[in-house]
């Protein structure tokens, strides 16, 4: 099967999911963040023929739902990496040395925040505060936590998803 | 089902093994705990308990106990005597624990609390978080059951008397004696402006008869605050109790809560919860046989900072782009769909049991004149105790940073406490005898804010922090109104500007003058307090801004444009490696003597300092 960076048009499953899933809510305008949510679960990311699903299922005009994914941070028009990598920029995290851990992701990965990997294996991101200010500096990769990080632990923590990828690919 | 009798019985019964024979040992299992690892250690507990067929010890978690920097707490409650308080328990210690104290009988000294509040040495008897310094000079209303209970269980909760304050609200009560009880316990809005909250469900419940609203503001998105995060992880039930109480009050018959997609323990939590309340009959229709009934939902919030004014979260609620609108129209006329709404924060729901329970007046008894009760801080930064804590109102910054909190750590010196996150300011040592009252910290320049409380150290630049804050709200302007949109960003500039060493003299004017600009007339909250940051910073640090000026220099070291790297001579063994691995040259010396770098060709990268192994290279 073809995977172009997740998503899968054509190949109506996750389609259908998200359907089922507005059909089940009752069609409701007034839940269209949590739609969003639910197709950014399914697909990935929110290209613009997922809002056009979303359009067509809800009534919402596409130009409205546009302006709500460019409005909200959570929301992404382009895909992930497989691993999601978010420093937590927070006051507690940084005034402890947050920055600093970004800039050594950034100058490991070579990218900029927002930015993906060439092979699609790390995608970085800053956010705002996790609420785990107690364990700063924080970062999360996909839903792992990681507390009290430090500039030297960084490679060898990036080491533990490059590993995990290779047996598989 | 019969929830009045049930809540008695439920009251005075065995559930949650409650005033019954049986030994708990609890785990906190907030998010600071699980990152901690807690849960490898809850089941490393249940494990070893299970492995030995201990029958009568309930291995439960619990939410947030308070002291961040210790997890995984484990405590172990014995009937009849006073509760241990292992800290940084790890799997392999908590089997010990089940070996040597629950089984054997004999506390694991060496693995207890241990805090470093000043007062109390190493070699300490003190064997329970409750006895220690951390702990003394707090007063827990909000965070009563947090740490205490199990959040995932709705008889938890009513063994510790919960939902006993909505019987009395819905079977003793008139909406408007409940309204009368919030006026006269003085309750003030816990997310940072201190509107009255009574005065606020007033309004709403003089609004014609129809459909209105309760919502609750759980988007806690000032960074460096988990205050409501705490309490909706470890006490969910007192939130949905208050918003039930509320909603009777007002005679809204329909509850949002609108949370952040960032806390997905919260919200699992949450949705645990209604559905239990649902089941107990305390949702839903006819609750505690009144004839009143109330519907709860949850929406997730999106990641946007300007969703923690109430207009745009109303708006956020109706699936739309989360920007303000101007007041009036007031959201207890037209809020939520154009009905009225009343719109607390989490903290304020989580007093209004204890005020219904216990009456106003004990509510009222704790706190200074004008601001009553207590007020829950994120404490964290340059702190030893990171943590959340829970200070009568009235108590001094002192108390908190030096008595609770045990001061800074490293042996550095306190700079500033920062309060109110992005909207707040910056307080210096010289105002830390301020008590914690609303007006007093606005009279300083700060606020009180919804209760992030950083701690900064000699080595924070006080102009970096400012830019920080900045940073962050011209990422989070909406972009609606102009002064908020523009302002920022320019003030960011000016900013970014003097950090780099290009600043002048004349910035410092510009700044003062953009400032009050955006705070006169940007149209929310978040334009509004966007340049107290600044304000603050150039209040009482405004040497900082003059030597990053005039004198090219950070003096606490921290702007990298304005930092030289020298080689310390009395460290340099002439090694070479530094000027080898210069990418510009800017580095001479001959071998096994010592080296010097020339400012006029260095370019600050920091190579030499990285590859230097005698550490003689600094930036100063």
């Amino acid at each position: 099967m073809a995977k172009t960076n997740g998503l899968c048009l054509g190949i109506s499953e996750q389609e259908a999911r998200l359907k089922d899933y507005i059909e089940k809510t009752g069609r409701d305008p007034s839940l269209l963040l949590s739609y969003l949510q639910e197709a950014q679960e399914i697909f990935g990311y929110l290209p613009e023929e997922v809002q056009v699903i979303i359009s067509k299922e809800t009534g919402i005009p596409l130009a409205d739902i546009y302006g709500v994914v460019t409005f909200y941070s959570q929301f992404s028009l382009v895909p992930k990496g497989r691993n999601s990598i978010s420093v937590c920029l927070g006051t507690a995290c940084y005034v402890k040395g947050a920055g600093d851990i970004l800039a050594r992701i950034k100058e490991l990965l070579n990218i900029e925040v927002g930015g993906v990997t060439e092979d699609g294996l790390f995608s970085l991101d800053a956010t705002r505060c996790v609420g785990a200010c107690g364990l700063a500096p924080v970062v999360l990769i996909n839903k792992d936590v990681y507390p009290k990080m430090t500039v030297d632990a960084v490679e060898e923590v990036l080491k533990k998803y490059r590993n995990k990828e290779e047996p598989g690919e | 089902m019969e929830s009045q009798q049930e809540l008695e019985v439920v009251k005075t019964c065995k559930c949650a093994c409650r005033g019954t024979s049986d030994t708990r040992i609890t785990v906190g299992l907030a998010t600071c705990g699980i990152a901690a690892g807690a849960r490898h250690v809850y089941d490393a507990l249940l494990d070893e308990v299970k492995k030995r067929g201990l029958d009568n010890v309930k291995v439960m978690q619990t939410g947030c106990i308070g002291v961040c920097r210790l997890e995984p707490i484990v405590e172990v409650i014995e009937p009849g005597k006073k509760k241990v308080t292992y800290v940084s328990v790890t799997p392999d210690m908590a089997a010990r624990i089940i070996e040597q104290h629950v089984v054997g009988g004999d506390i694991v000294k060496e693995f207890t609390v241990r805090l470093d509040t000043g007062g109390e040495t190493a070699d300490s008897a003190i064997t329970s978080i409750a006895d220690t310094e951390f702990y003394d000079k707090q007063r827990r209303i909000a965070l009563r059951n947090c740490g205490i209970i199990d959040p995932e269980s709705i008889e938890d909760y009513i063994a510790t008397g919960g939902y006993l304050a909505l019987k009395k609200a819905l079977t003793e009560m008139r909406p408007a004696d409940i309204i009368d009880t919030v006026k006269a316990s003085g309750l003030r809005g816990r997310g940072g402006a201190g509107f009255p909250t009574g005065a606020k469900w007033s309004f709403a419940a003089a609004e014609p008869p129809g459909q209105k609203y309760i919502c609750c503001n759980a988007d806690e998105g000032d960074p460096g605050a988990f205050m409501d995060r705490a309490v909706l992880e470890g006490d969910p039930h007192s939130v949905i109790e208050a918003m039930i109480i509320a909603g009777y009050a007002i005679g809204a018959e329909e509850g949002y809560i609108y949370v952040r997609a960032e806390y997905p323990v919260a919200v699992s939590r949450l949705k645990i919860a209604i559905k239990q309340a649902e089941e107990h009959g305390f949702i839903g229709k006819n609750i505690l046989d009144s004839g009143f009934d109330f519907k709860l939902n949850i929406r997730l919030g999106a990641g946007a900072f300007v969703c923690g004014e109430e207009t745009a979260l109303m708006t956020s609620i109706e699936g739309k782009r989360g920007e303000p609108h101007p007041r009036p129209p007031f959201p207890a006329v037209k809020g939520l769909f154009q009905r009225p709404t009343v719109l607390n924060n989490v903290e304020t729901f989580a007093n209004i049991p204890m005020i219904i329970l216990e009456g106003p007046e004990e509510f009222a008894s704790v706190g200074t004149e004008k601001s009553k009760g207590t007020k829950v801080f994120a404490l964290g930064g340059k702190i030893k105790n990171t943590g959340l804590v829970e200070i009568p109102m009235g108590t001094t910054l002192r108390t908190i940073v030096e008595d609770i909190g045990g001061g800074v750590p490293n042996g550095k010196r306190f700079k500033a406490a920062q309060t109110g996150g992005p909207s707040g300011g910056c307080i210096p040592a010289s105002h830390l005898d301020t008590p914690i009252e609303y007006e007093s910290l606005v009279a300083i320049g700060s606020m009180m804010g919804s209760g992030g409380l950083i701690i900064m150290d000699e080595d924070n630049c006080m102009v970096d922090i400012a830019k920080f804050f900045l940073e962050f709200t011209v990422d989070e302007s909406c972009g609606k109104c102009a002064p908020c949109r523009i302002g920022t960003k320019r003030l960011y500039e000016i900013l970014e500007k003097i950090t780099e060493g290009k600043g002048e003299m004349e910035d410092l004017e510009l700044l003062e003058e953009l400032a009050v600009h955006i705070k006169e007339n940007s149209l929310c909250g978040l334009g509004q307090t966007a340049p107290n940051p600044v304000l603050s910073t150039m209040r009482y640090f405004k040497d900082e801004y003059i030597a990053h000026i005039r004198d090219r220099k950070c003096p606490a070291g921290v702007c990298k444009a304005l930092l030289k790297h020298v080689i310390d001579p009395d460290k340099c063994v002439g090694c070479g490696m530094c000027a080898k691995n210069c990418p510009t040259g800017a580095i001479t010396g001959k071998l096994k003597e010592k080296h010097v770098i020339h400012t006029d060709k260095c370019i600050n990268c920091g190579v030499c300092a990285e590859k230097c192994k005698f550490g003689a290279i600094s930036k100063g």
